[in-house]
């Protein structure tokens, strides 16, 4: 196990290294440039340059991929050219900002898909079933930007019952666990977790449906074991796929949406990317897909190893 | 010693004067900023003159300001720092300005020569511990005639150029000073100047979380006592969704918002809201290449392009939140000057023109414009760009737009025409909005022949010694009246020589609750936020 675990870690070297060169390829393939929004229309060039030089823009690109990257390995991700301030203070306040609203829509998302997901596949070709279907086909389908805008005037325009955006009054410095900040989290959390909700809920029926269509489900019913018991080898077969599937939507929920993250106004790590994308902000964008990445390899790494754990023939494999 | 703890005494006193009144019923003027973050706080701001309007002119102060305080005639500059400047008689090149008696920075610290001194080192002497390379690339192009400061006194300074050059006063209302007794306290890291700014300005630096606010309280030992501000505390709140600004504005999270969409005002107004609007030194206009074998090179084309434009069409489309454009500045403008070419929508002069040209519906031009998609100053380009698209194919001329992002539209202005990827994207327009809020800016910088890109914002190339030949007269000219006849003498020339296809002028918009009072939209990129109350 130790060794498993040891190489898929090792494995995880390559991905971030490969998905660093991609980004950075990918900001300077767009056309625009890091320093355009900082400075007026009529800066003098010389001035342009010798900011470029400050910030080493002036060097060629596979040198400063190299430079970043060397600093990176000792910890130091640079600062943000917009803002002056340091990268890893910047990426750390809206990671603790996106946790904390993946977290709950993880919560929200997985309990409600793996109930209407688990009720539907047991209730295979009834009503319930028709209804669960329906819920997760309007959860994919759904696209999340609309559904938070009409929440917004559903819920905070028309009826004023919560709040439109932000993080609370005082914004995350005075988010606390009381009914006053956790109003903030609703919409969201909503927004949010209506997607994973639909994906996951559909899994999670088909997996339940196709593991009691197996014989041996037939056997153990045949042998006088109670429903429950059924049930509970049912779930340990079924769980299998759904938690790859889990594992994939984790990683998408804690990794930030942007948009999501911009129409509430919610300082995490989507809306730091999309403002670092509009700007150019090469710094933070590297610096931000970099640790999201390592962030997804982990979850991917945890969900493997809940899955051996589960079902020891995918280690064998 | 002393001098130190005297100096943290008076800051202390200062913030605690400012709390006092907080203390009991603190009214806040919560804003919906269109920025995507909380401007930098350590002199000039970021995000464009947004950040001058929220943070950069509400901490600091410039030696010259701008005059916020009406609403109808255009904006000039007043005594800011500095009460009084004169050009030296004897030396063109030399300034002489008076500086302001009594006034402190925040930190507690006087006011005085030095400081200003240290400041222009900051912003020109590389070699200098204080100097910032990134400040000073963000004004490099309003003090690249400034030599050195120097200082004559205790309070009065000399500003050596390298040239002459007249328009130095407008130039300096762009300069916003910091505190050097700060900087020093925090052993020169610019970074924690950041987190604990100090300047002399009418709001005193309170908190700032990234990405989602920056408070600012009142300062009531302002200089200046007629803009203490009348609300306590002022929070502003980066909000680039204009979608989300409304529903923060409509569910009372806050209480003004920059830029409502067109679209979203009438569900504002039923709601209560008031739209503030005003005309204000923006132009959003086509600018053409001057390339040979160019369409745009044809006079006759040029003139027929701006005689198509149908602006009170697209005036209605935008429900009236434009001005139509007739030239860089509006007729009642002292720079504008009597330019005989009428700018007017008059499609049967334009398809003659086109027909003199040798064009027409029959046998139509082609151009390409590069436009955005969104952007600071862009108004609502997408549908605005294709309203104009409409109007010029009537009479012959078939537009293609090269869409790209702000971030790359800044980037294909700022090299020009000549660059090879605009060359060989085969663009021969861009639609980039302008600030004309100073007299070069609003005009020169567009027609002079040694402002071409990428050195100045002469995107195309065009090139006019008639125009040339009056700008640089302008530029030197010291007497304020007859410099605003020089440059309404090339205004009128641009015009008349249709320099660039003239659309619109964007009024600013923004939305507030009825319970925001005594706010004065000015003529200006700038507002002044002092005299706004807040009803409970």
């Amino acid at each position: 196990m130790l060794y498993y675990i040891l190489r898929r870690i090792l494995y995880a070297v390559p991905i971030a290294l490969g998905v660093s060169i991609v980004c950075f390829s990918l900001v300077y393939l767009a056309p625009g440039d890091p320093l355009q929004t900082l400075l007026p229309d009529d800066t003098p060039p010389e001035a342009v340059a010798e900011l470029k030089a400050k910030y080493g823009f002036d060097r060629p690109v596979p040198m400063q991929y190299l430079f970043w990257l060397g600093n990176v390995l000792t910890g130091d991700f640079g600062t943000s050219i917009g803002t002056g301030r340091p990268v890893i203070e910047e990426i750390g306040r809206a990671l603790s900002n996106t946790l904390l609203l993946g977290a709950c829509a993880v919560a929200v998302a997985f309990t409600l898909a793996i109930i209407i997901g688990g009720v539907g596949g047991y209730l295979h070709g009834k009503v319930s079933d028709k209804v669960v279907t329906s819920i997760a086909i309007f959860g994919v389908s759904v696209p999340n930007y609309w559904l938070g805008i009409i929440l917004v005037i559903v819920f905070a325009v028309e009826l004023n019952l919560l709040p439109a955006v932000g993080m609370g009054k005082s914004g995350s410095q005075g988010f606390g666990l009381d009914l006053e900040s956790l109003k903030y989290l609703i919409l969201p959390t909503i927004t949010l977790a209506l997607v994973p909700l639909g994906i996951i809920a559909r899994t999670v029926r088909a997996s339940v449906a196709e593991v009691l269509g197996h014989e041996f489900v037939q056997t153990l019913r045949a042998k006088g074991l109670s429903e429950r018991g059924v049930l509970r080898h049912v779930v340990k077969n079924a769980a299998a796929p759904v938690l790859a599937v889990m594992g994939l939507q984790f990683g998408h929920l804690i990794g930030g949406s942007i948009v999501v993250e911009t129409v509430f106004s919610w300082p995490g790590t989507g809306f730091l990317l999309n403002n670092a994308i509009l700007r150019r902000d090469v710094p933070i964008l590297q610096g931000t897909i970099l640790v999201l990445a390592l962030m997804f390899v982990l979850t991917n790494l945890l969900v493997d190893l809940l899955q051996t754990t589960l079902d020891p023939r995918i280690r064998r494999a | 010693m002393w001098n130190h703890q005297l100096r943290a005494a008076l800051a202390g006193l200062a913030v605690a004067a400012s709390f006092s009144t907080s203390a009991s019923a603190e009214s806040v003027l919560r804003v919906a900023m269109t920025a995507g973050d909380v401007p930098i706080t350590i002199g000039h701001p970021d995000q464009g003159f947004e950040g001058y309007r929220f943070v950069g002119y509400n901490l600091y102060d410039s030696l010259i300001a701008w005059d916020l305080s009406s609403a109808d005639k255009p904006s000039g500059i007043v005594p800011g720092l500095a009460t009084s400047w004169e050009v030296d008689p004897a030396n063109k090149n030399r300034w002489i300005l008076k500086l302001r008696e009594g006034v402190r920075w925040h930190d507690g610290a006087p006011f005085t020569a030095d400081d200003v001194v240290w400041n222009f080192e900051h912003l020109l002497d590389s070699k200098v511990p204080h100097y910032h390379a990134a400040q000073a690339a963000s004004v490099k192009a309003r003090i690249i005639s400034i030599k050195n400061v120097e200082k004559v006194d205790d309070m009065t300074i000399a500003i050596n150029t390298t040239d002459p050059t007249a328009l130095l006063p407008y130039q300096l209302a762009y300069v916003l000073l910091v505190s050097p007794h700060r900087y020093k306290e925090v052993k020169g890291d610019w970074d924690a100047f950041g987190k604990n700014p100090s300047g002399t300005g009418p709001y005193l630096f309170s908190k700032l979380v990234p990405r989602e606010r920056i408070e600012l309280v009142k300062n009531t030992n302002y200089w200046d006592p007629k803009r203490i501000p009348k609300h306590d505390r002022l929070v502003a709140m980066p909000m680039p969704e204009a979608t989300t600004r409304s529903a923060a504005l409509l569910s009372g999270q806050v209480d003004w918002i920059e830029a409502p969409l067109p679209d979203t005002i009438p569900r504002l107004e039923k709601a209560g809201m008031k739209i503030v609007s005003n005309a204000y030194p923006h132009i959003w206009s086509w600018e053409l290449s001057y390339q040979p074998g160019n369409p745009w090179s044809d006079v006759r084309v040029r003139k027929a392009a701006n005689l198509a434009v149908d602006r009170a069409g697209m005036k209605e489309m935008l429900g009236g939140l434009m001005i139509e454009s007739t030239g860089n500045v509006e007729p009642d403008h002292p720079w504008y000057g009597k330019p005989a070419f009428q700018i007017k929508t008059d499609k049967e002069a334009a398809l003659k023109l086109m027909k003199e040209a040798g064009y027409g519906p029959g046998k139509p031009v082609k151009v390409k414009m590069a436009i955005s998609t969104a952007g600071s100053g862009q108004m609502q380009p997408l549908p605005m760009n294709e309203f104009v698209q409409e109007n010029l194919r009537d009479i012959g001329i078939n537009v293609e737009f090269e869409v790209m992002d702000w971030n790359a539209l800044i980037e294909t202005q700022r090299k020009g025409v000549k660059a090879p990827e605009t060359m060989q994207a085969g663009i021969n327009g861009i639609n980039f909005s302008r600030n004309t809020q100073e007299p070069f800016g609003a005009i020169c910088r567009f027609a002079q022949t040694d402002q071409a890109s990428p050195k100045g914002a002469n995107w195309g190339h065009y090139s006019n010694p008639e125009i040339d030949a009056v700008c640089a007269k302008a530029v030197v000219e010291f007497d304020p009246e007859k410099q605003a006849s020089l440059f309404a003498e090339a205004h009128q020339k641009m015009v008349d020589d249709a320099l660039m296809i003239w659309i619109a002028h964007d009024v600013n918009p923004r939305a507030m609750s009825p319970k925001v009072k005594g706010f004065v939209q000015s003529k200006n990129w700038f507002q002044d936020l002092t005299p706004v109350t807040v009803a409970p």
